[in-house]
């Protein structure tokens, strides 16, 4: 059996995509719809120390795909979206989004992306409606057009009857719904979903998923979504990558994934390369099995 | 859910109606939730009427002593003070609202689209201003309705307004900042307590200024927000000493913009590294 890798270790071979060092940075910039490259990220921590968030992770994801970013809280998956949306910047690394440098141009970087951030964003006090109406104006909409495409997200995510309810008396599975259509509403080529199903129940989760896969399908918009749930990496990305202290430690096609440790789950997969204290349970296991 | 075809990709507006439509469109959305909640603009104003009535009627003698003069009403003397009161003391939990819009994720919602940065923050001033306009307005109508009578008219009181705007755009802008930088709402609850009971007493708004002990006099000529009691109590009587308005109108614009200016700062580089 092999022996389960350390956290910060290098990407298994063979479930590191095939793509070739690019020559220059403009090269870099131009492939698929999301790049990134070393990215390091670092707070202040305690004293005059730093935590390093982000320890050069790279990812790539081609255009029109679902990709799934999992690993354990603090593993740097939300300080990726953050970068990737232009709400931070890296200490070292690039990423460009849809070939446009995050970093050097967010402004323009902005207007191609949509983003459901973890925490809902949605304003309680307005209704349904007029959030969405808010945000086809932030995004350079008149007003009739803005409502036009307000009426068409209702519908399309059946919110066409609480429209005209205030937000804060919505459900969470109609809240999420909500956030999703807000981060569709300029018909953005890429789209980031964090954590997009935590918290909701079962029914609601599963019209998220066939949303997810509708827009990548239909929509042909590419997405990038970080989740706690592995059976939805499973059945949604076609490629997913597990962080862990900040660096993608493995990272395919989620069944190449599993074939490579000849384990039958995503789950078993996700504790090998980022489980620790499962890490150390096995090596005990087999230490005393010996 | 079904699959809509999309139209044509948006076309955008460009950058330079950027920041006055966005400002537009995120005031309306403050404006609007204002406007379902009257009750807590009036909740507001009720700490300040609650001042003007009781030390009205409490220090109401204190008209008779020699040299106080003022209309012969305590009341009437009273209100530049309670409207300079109220403009500071409400816009001074502007960074709460801050605190609340970055906890829920709003702010980052409207950073990660193209917006305008300075229109977010416009936004903040505006509501303050419009919200600023109709505290100081009810507290005039019930000074009113208290017997207070007001020489100056409606210039006298439309410059009061302006002043009062003036007061609760510097403090809501230092308090958003305050918000923005320390996340925390001890932190706005702490600015508040430290400078509102001190700036008031330091200041003309209860008594004369001959009345007060001459470092009190220094400090309350160099309080702002003793210039906005100046303003008002001026303006309001029947012979406005206009230069004097003017000056303390134009001290406070700068001040409000001085503080307008580094909370916008303090919002983009917050904005960069959320």
């Amino acid at each position: 059996m092999q022996s389960p890798p350390a956290g910060a270790s290098p990407r298994i071979p063979g479930a590191a995509p095939s793509r070739a060092t690019p020559p220059s940075r403009a090269a870099a910039l131009a492939t698929g719809a999301i790049e990134a490259r070393g990215l390091v990220k670092t707070y202040p921590g305690p004293g005059k120390t730093r935590v390093r968030a982000l320890d050069g992770l790279t990812l790539g994801v081609a255009k029109g795909a679902i990709f799934a970013l999992v690993g354990p809280n603090g593993a740097g998956k939300t300080t990726t979206v953050k970068i990737l949306t232009t709400l931070a910047r890296p200490d070292e690394g690039t990423a460009a989004v849809e070939g446009i440098d995050v970093i050097a141009a967010p402004a323009q970087a902005r207007r191609a992306i949509g983003v459901v951030a973890q925490r809902s964003g949605a304003d309680p006090a307005a209704t349904g409606r007029e959030n969405l109406i808010l945000q086809a104006h932030l995004y350079g909409m008149p007003t009739r057009a803005a409502r036009q495409r307000a009426d068409e997200l209702l519908d399309r995510f059946q919110l066409s009857e609480a429209a005209g309810r205030f937000v804060r008396t919505y459900s969470g599975g109609m809240q999420r719904r909500l956030d999703v259509a807000l981060g569709l509403v300029h018909q953005p080529r890429v789209l980031f979903l964090d954590e997009p199903t935590t918290g909701l129940d079962p029914e609601s989760r599963a019209a998220m998923w066939d949303e997810i896969t509708t827009l990548a399908t239909a929509d042909q918009v590419t997405v990038l979504l970080t989740t706690h749930y592995l059976d939805e990496a499973d059945r949604l990305a076609g490629r997913v990558a597990i962080v862990d202290r900040g660096r993608v430690v493995a990272e395919g096609d989620p069944a190449q994934l599993k074939r490579d440790l000849g384990v039958d789950s995503l789950d078993e997969v996700y504790l090998r390369h980022a489980g620790r204290r499962y890490s150390d349970a096995t090596r005990l296991a087999e230490v005393a099995g010996r | 859910m079904t699959t809509t075809t999309y139209p044509e990709r948006v076309r955008v507006a460009p950058a330079s109606n950027a920041v006055a439509s966005d400002t537009w469109w995120l005031t309306g959305r403050k404006l609007r939730a204002l406007s379902r909640q009257p009750a807590v603009l009036a909740m507001g104003v009720i700490q300040p009427v609650i001042w003007l009535f009781l030390f009205g009627e409490m220090f109401r003698k204190v008209i008779d002593i020699p040299g106080f003069g003022y209309q012969g009403s305590y009341l009437a003397y009273l209100i530049p003070g309670i409207v300079a009161m109220n403009a500071m003391s409400s816009n001074m939990w502007a960074g709460m609202a801050m605190i609340e819009e970055i906890d829920r994720g709003t702010l980052n919602r409207f950073l990660v689209t193209p917006a305008s940065r300075l229109a977010i923050m416009n936004a903040s001033v505006a509501e303050q201003a419009v919200s600023t306009t109709v505290q100081t307005l009810i507290i005039v109508l019930l000074g009113y309705a208290g017997g207070a009578h007001y020489p100056g008219g409606a210039l006298g009181i439309a410059i009061l307004v302006l002043a009062s705007i003036e007061v609760g755009v510097l403090w809501g802008a230092l308090s958003n900042m305050t918000g923005m930088l320390l996340r925390a709402r001890e932190a706005v609850i702490g600015v508040y307590t430290f400078f509102m009971l001190p700036l008031m007493f330091l200041s003309t708004a209860f008594i004369q200024p001959g009345f007060l002990p001459g470092w009190m006099q220094a400090i309350a000529s160099r309080n702002p927000l003793n210039w906005e009691v100046q303003i008002g109590r001026s303006a309001l009587s029947a012979n406005p000493d206009w230069s004097a308005v003017a000056v303390r109108c134009g001290g406070l614009l700068v001040l409000a913009l001085i503080a307008v200016a580094i909370s916008v700062r303090t919002f983009r580089s917050y904005a960069k590294n959320v």
